[in-house]
């Protein structure tokens, strides 16, 4: 161990040992601050959870650690000695691993080829696959890591794909394991799993950090807690004590709803009625099968399941940007199966896109050419061919007023706008068209508590206003705290449906991965 | 307001492009330092061959000496490139404002200076000089729009097509006026067109041995036109939503191959009118040897490449690239007269160089570094300005 004069200091200002110490830790991006003199230190063997929304901070810290920026003030400590981490490669070195968000799997190759790579052992100058099949058994017996060795990455689940992940790191000796938003992808099942994992982990002298924004599983799995906000550090607290109420009011400083203050719901007549709809996706594989469902007015019906069971697809279909290969789609008795974007809208179609800077915002456009992106071509916002850019600026400035968009006015472009205020921008449009019909696609993805919760209360108050709500989303907490009736989509189907409040995750969570529910 | 014109993006875009003009005169610079010739000498004659210094034999008592009739007939020369380098490019902006990359000006000009000549040559007067005008630009638009439907409906690249159809309209100009050619003036026997007729040609309004021709108010028309169709037409916004995102312009209910279609019309209308320009302002005949020389549809990339695409920019850009030809093949005195045309050639090059790599530029500046770090930028957003890959498919 290093003999340091300053480690010493840091290592006994602490009761317990620790794996890691940051110390002031400050990142400039420009004149943006991104870290601000961050303190963070974990100790051997405890989960330490990184809490912040979107843009406090969180991801930068990990790869200031990570090596793969430079801080521009602070010390990093690892083990109580002075580390100086300019590259991954060194991060490894000193026994840290990573596990990003996205996977870095190459697909066509099996399991163990994954995690020797970039560390293959050799023998005799052959590559020694045996050797590294063996350590892959042990770690993977030792930790309750349940993977196939042989198995090709591409044909494995993702659940799985993660431990391969974590084994990766495992591999190359890490003491201490930074899993940045691990259950984004996973069911409710697998994050059993994964917790357990974790705890084993831990038993056996790893450190972790996790980092998140779902605040239940914080609660669950780790020993202590570090919010930031805006770049700087706000607390760290140990978990007794520490509740959902205020873990929110930390990340956002100032009190939150958590719960969105919903009535109960009065569906009308059936606005959207889906028949049988057979839909492909890029690759021209069916993607949707043989689907029906109804939407009614005054209802939130939402669609749960596990990324990949269609549901890009289904929207897709819905909103007419993608054309079925069959079946029926009707809405208020209309046929609009074949309809193109522009009918749809017409219909009567409000549509919040998945990926709203693909699809829902032009980027370079100004907040006011955004706005009129469904309605440029008629009045009011133009006269035959000429735009009526009074108009247009007009109507963004009140919307913008209307939906709290912070960050800019109608000239604006909405690439300078952060995602809440973008997202609310797109809300702003597709709502304020009356729609009979809101297809609410991945709503709050990558929004931060607030935007959440100002997203949240506009669907609920679309409903109340007797609009037919259909919200699609990967987070089954989103779909059980808002929908009134949940759909959970498996392989292309509806594979379940349950009244709000008669379900539970459990439930909903074996009918995502396929699993059989009895009736 | 000062303040706001500063903190403006365009400002900086604008001043992107100088430094691109600037590091391209040293560069130039260096090359006539090596041969043994004073840089700023040559940029002072070449300043004089384009007639720069015209203005300053109007301070009473010239002072500074100036030729003032050399230094007319020199302005007359570089306004009178200036005039079709302006329209071709906006060919080539005008496509970019779509995600579309137009190569294929050259073809559009001689299509259009074809359809402007023939009219010419049967109908006269200011009627005459209209309709010759109206059918350069048809011509140009329909040529153009050749490569757009083939884009939109059928996925063909616009780069490819364009530069097909660029080989098929110079061949087959150079056949029309070539020696027995089947429009060509047979009682010269040199392989020339007729000239059109007298009244038909754009009346001069200045200069002496040259004439610069109202040509050039067709062309600073066209620059407003060009701002106005792309920011105050219904038109104008979907071109450019395309341009920016056409997944976002398709779920916003915009056809993405009409747009396709009707920018590069535009495109084609434009780099048509160069050629009436020149058919009816300067030349009244098209000489088939003049087809395969005449590089003013490619120059127009480069103009719009430097101008950014705005209006003003690809004004300022073509009197940049018209100054630098003209200027150069005026220059005189301190330069080996051989090399005088390469210098302006050296810095056309540097440009589109630079203009083309301005990545280069940014990191010079220290901007490439800050824009890479800044978080929270969606790596699945699709970079500004990228021709669409809608439909692609082999041919």
């Amino acid at each position: 161990m290093a003999e340091d004069p300053s480690s010493a200091s840091g290592a006994a200002s602490s009761g317990a040992a620790l794996a890691l110490e940051l110390r002031g830790i400050t990142k400039r991006f420009g004149t943006f601050t991104a870290n601000d003199a961050i303190d963070l230190d974990l100790r051997e063997g405890e989960v330490h959870a990184l809490l912040g929304e979107n843009g406090a901070g969180k991801s930068t810290l990990m790869n200031v650690l990570y090596g793969l920026y430079k801080p521009d003030e602070g010390e990093i400590f690892v083990r109580g000695q002075r580390a100086a981490i300019t590259s991954s490669a060194d991060a490894i070195h000193l026994g840290i691993g990573m596990v990003h968000q996205h996977f870095m799997l190459i697909p066509v190759m099996t399991v163990v080829e994954n995690i020797v790579l970039g560390a293959e052992p050799q023998h005799l100058g052959q590559l020694d696959l045996d050797t590294a099949r063996e350590r892959v058994r042990e770690l993977s017996a030792s930790y309750g890591l349940a993977v196939q060795p042989d198995a090709v990455i591409e044909e494995i689940g993702v659940g799985q794909q993660q431990r391969v992940e974590i084994l990766k790191a495992l591999y190359r000796h890490a003491r201490i394991l930074i899993l940045d938003e691990p259950t984004a992808v996973l069911t409710p099942q697998e994050v059993d799993e994964l917790f357990a994992v974790l705890r084993t982990l831990v038993a056996g002298g790893t450190s972790i950090i996790l980092i998140t924004h779902k605040l239940h599983e914080v609660l669950d799995v780790a020993d202590r807690i570090s919010v930031l906000r805006r770049g700087k550090k706000v607390a760290t607290i140990d978990r007794e004590g520490a509740s959902e109420r205020s873990l929110a009011e930390l990340m956002v400083g100032r009190e939150v709803l958590l719960d969105v203050a919903r009535s109960t719901a009065h569906p009308g007549e059936t606005v959207l009625s889906v028949q049988d709809l057979w839909v492909r996706d890029d690759r021209g594989l069916d993607a949707v099968r043989g689907l029906s469902m109804d939407v009614r007015a005054g209802e939130i019906v939402g669609i749960a399941g596990v990324d990949g069971n269609g549901q890009s697809e289904l929207i897709q279909a819905l909103a007419g940007m993608r054309v079925p290969h069959g079946g029926h789609v009707e809405l208020n008795g209309v046929d609009v199966t074949r309809a193109n974007p522009r009918e749809s809208s017409d219909a009567g179609v409000g549509h919040i896109p998945e990926d709203r800077q693909r699809h829902g915002l032009v980027l370079d456009f100004s907040i006011a050419e955004n706005t009129a992106l469904h309605d440029y071509d008629r009045p009011p916002m133009s006269r035959v061919y000429w735009l009526d850019r009074d108009a247009m600026v007009a109507r963004a400035a009140d919307w913008i007023q209307l939906y709290d968009v912070r960050g800019g006015g109608p000239p604006t472009p909405a690439r300078a706008l952060s995602g809440g205020n973008q997202q609310k921008v797109v809300l702003a449009r597709e709502i304020q068209s009356n729609p009979r019909l809101l297809i609410a696609a991945q709503p709050t993805r990558g929004l931060d508590v607030g935007a959440i919760e100002y997203v949240h209360r506009r669907l609920v108050e679309q409903r109340d206003a007797g609009c037919a709500v259909l919200l699609v989303s990967f987070e089954l907490d989103e779909v059980m705290d808002l929908a009134d009736r949940i759909l959970v989509m498996f392989g292309g189907q509806i594979a379940l449906e349950r009244a709000s409040g008669s379900t539970d995750e459990r439930e909903l969570g074996v009918a995502m991965t396929g699993g059989k529910v009895p009736a | 307001m000062i303040r706001r014109i500063l903190r403006s993006p365009s400002l900086g875009e604008f001043g992107l492009s100088l430094l691109t003009v600037f590091l391209a005169l040293i560069v130039g610079g260096l090359a006539m330092a090596f041969t043994g010739a004073n840089p700023l000498g040559v940029y002072k004659d070449l300043v004089v061959g384009a007639g720069f210094d015209w203005p300053f034999h109007l301070i009473p008592g010239n002072p500074l000496g100036v030729n003032a009739l050399l230094a007319e007939n020199n302005l007359v020369a570089t306004l009178v490139l200036f005039t079709p380098l302006v329209l071709t490019g906006f060919a080539v902006a005008f496509a970019f404002r779509c995600g579309l990359f137009n190569i294929g000006g050259t073809g559009q000009f001689w299509v259009g200076s074809v359809c402007a000549l023939v009219v010419a040559q049967h109908v006269g007067g200011p009627g005459g000089m209209v309709l010759a005008t109206i059918a350069a630009g048809i011509g140009g638009a329909i040529w153009a729009g050749i490569a757009g439907g083939l884009k939109a409906y059928r996925g063909a690249h616009e780069v490819i097509t364009t530069i097909m159809l660029n080989w098929i309209a110079i061949y087959t100009t150079q056949y029309l006026f070539a020696v027995a050619g089947p429009l060509t003036d047979n009682s010269v026997g040199n392989g020339v067109s007729k000239n059109i007729l007298e009244s038909a040609q754009y009346p001069g309004i200045w200069g002496v041995v040259q004439k610069i021709h109202i040509g050039i108010f067709l062309a600073l028309a066209c620059a407003v036109v060009y701002y106005v169709i792309l920011n105050r037409t219904t038109l104008g916004y979907e071109v450019r939503a395309v341009g920016f995102n056409p997944e976002a312009a398709r779920y916003g209910g915009i056809s993405v191959k009409r747009s396709i279609v009707a920018a590069m019309a535009i495109c084609g209308a434009f780099a048509g009118l160069a050629g009436a320009v020149q058919v009816l302002g300067v030349n009244y005949a098209i000489p088939a040897s003049d087809v395969p020389v005449i590089d003013i549809g490619f120059t127009g990339i480069a103009v719009a490449l430097l101008g950014r695409n705005t209006a003003v920019g690809v004004v300022l850009a073509a009197l940049l690239f018209a100054a630098l030809q003209s200027g150069g093949t005026q220059l005189s005195g301190s330069f080996n007269p051989e090399l005088a045309s390469g210098v302006s050639n050296i810095i056309q090059g540097t440009i589109i160089l630079l203009v083309g790599g301005e990545l280069v530029v940014r990191w010079l500046v220290g901007r490439a570094k800050h824009e890479r770090v800044v978080p929270d930028v969606n790596p699945n957003a699709p970079p500004p300005q990228l021709p669409p890959q809608a439909g692609a498919t082999p041919l």
